[in-house]
């Protein structure tokens, strides 16, 4: 017998089933609006991410930790954060629906990004809040 | 799935070669995919050296030259041999085209190669096996969807709006694009492939449907139609000119123009 998939057994399904297979998920637009909306909001953030890095090359740590004090750097800097790790989640969910096709990987590797991206997002705006907090406070 | 080596039983072997004629003036070779699944084993390149003072200029004319003045077992698919029945789709020279109206002269290199479109069962040679394809088509519900009652005469729709039609409606479903793009080689399966939705939009947009909110229902799917990455792709091959990528992305407009 061939191994083309014409003759195996499977394909006594009709084409039109194989086609529709289990209909429609109905989302994908809030993924497609959630992609574009972070990319939006990184062009200026991270644009000033540069902008502010380059100022702090070379700089000693307590005027980086003043830098970061200064409530407008660390909610910008948490926000750049945050919509990097949105896009960043996004796409790589998208990577990951290309070109794993077992469910259980799949579903693993899905997981396993969004908790990554969460984790990292938790543990910096943790971080910037820690920085600014005990600046603020004058504690460090 | 993604497959970045061609599994063992579909790794194409050297074939026969079918020297010119003596005293042939113009040779052109032809570099031929052959699959036999009667006889069974691994596909082969066959090649041929063509006299091309004897045939026609388009490489659907070398076809039909090699079959039926060298070897009368190729395998491929033509009907209209114009560009308007869509049967004669393949990859030649790496680039997916109507073999009817791409001229041999123009592939560039020095041997024509000629193999089905990519990414597709063989059935034989040069004919894939388009049943999906086909049925993604027959999904996406090709027809006029309207509850009210049939006017007594046409349903009618202004010149401005037929205008909208224009780019999509000259589809020949040939399937050159969706055999062109990555998307549809890794997940053809539940991505319906740019062919498909180029048709999806056509009805979309017809002023004389009533059922867009049903289809786009049917569309909103991270699989049939969140799969195209604007790849374009399919806009390069296109033997009609049309452009199913932008016809993707006005689906997309509209998905968006419905929640905001
Ligand atoms: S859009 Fe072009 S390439 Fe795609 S099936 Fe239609 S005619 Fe062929
Ligand atoms: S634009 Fe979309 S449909 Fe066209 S080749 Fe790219 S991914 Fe495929
Ligand atoms: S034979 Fe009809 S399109 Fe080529």
């Amino acid at each position: 017998m061939s191994k083309n998939d014409l003759f195996q057994p499977q394909q006594f399904r009709t084409p039109l089933s194989r086609a529709r297979g289990m209909g429609s998920a109905h989302h994908g637009v809030s993924h497609f609006i959630t992609e574009r909306v972070s990319g939006l909001a990184l062009a200026p953030l991270s644009l000033w991410g540069v902008f502010a890095g380059l100022k702090l090359i070379g700089a000693d740590q307590h005027t980086a930790i003043a830098w970061l004090g200064q409530p407008l750097n660390a909610v910008l800097l948490a926000l750049l954060l945050v919509a990097a790790l949105t896009h960043l989640q996004n796409a790589v969910q998208v990577v990951i629906e290309d070109y794993i096709h077992r469910f259980t990987t799949k579903s693993f590797l899905v997981i396993g990004n969004l908790f990554v991206c969460v984790a990292a997002g938790a543990v910096g705006i943790f971080s910037i809040l820690k920085v600014a907090a005990l600046t603020v406070t004058g504690a460090h | 799935m993604v497959e970045l080596a061609l599994p063992k039983n579909s790794q194409i072997k050297s074939g026969k070669h079918w020297p010119a004629p003596a005293g042939a003036k113009k040779v052109k070779t032809f570099k031929i995919y052959r699959y036999d699944p009667e006889t069974g084993g691994n596909p082969r390149w066959d090649t041929y050296d063509v006299d091309v003072d004897a045939c026609g200029p388009m490489v659907l004319d070398a076809l039909l030259y090699i079959k039926n003045s060298i070897d009368p077992t190729l395998a491929f698919r033509r009907s209209c041999r114009e560009g308007v029945c869509g049967s004669c789709a393949m990859n030649i020279g790496g680039r997916n085209t109507l073999a009817c109206t791409h001229g041999w002269e123009e592939v560039p290199g020095k041997a024509v190669q000629i193999s089905p479109l990519p990414h597709m069962p063989v059935v034989k040679d040069l004919i894939p096996d388009l049943t999906l394809f086909y049925a993604q088509y027959a999904s996406i519900e090709p027809w006029l969807h309207t509850d009210t009652p049939e006017p007594q005469t046409e349903w009618k729709q202004s010149p401005k709006d037929r205008e909208k039609l224009d780019g999509l409606y000259e589809c020949i479903l040939c399937a050159c694009c969706s055999t062109s793009c990555p998307s549809y080689w890794w997940n053809g399966d539940k991505y319906l492939g740019p062919a498909a939705l180029l048709h999806a939009y056509r009805w979309l947009i017809d002023s004389r449907d009533e059922a867009t909110g049903d289809r786009l229902d049917a569309l909103e799917d991270p699989f049939k139609l969140y799969r195209c990455h604007t790849i374009m792709n399919c806009a390069q091959v296109c033997p009609k000119g049309l452009n199913p990528a932008k016809a993707i992305a006005e689906i997309k407009k509209m998905m968006v123009e419905r929640v905001v």
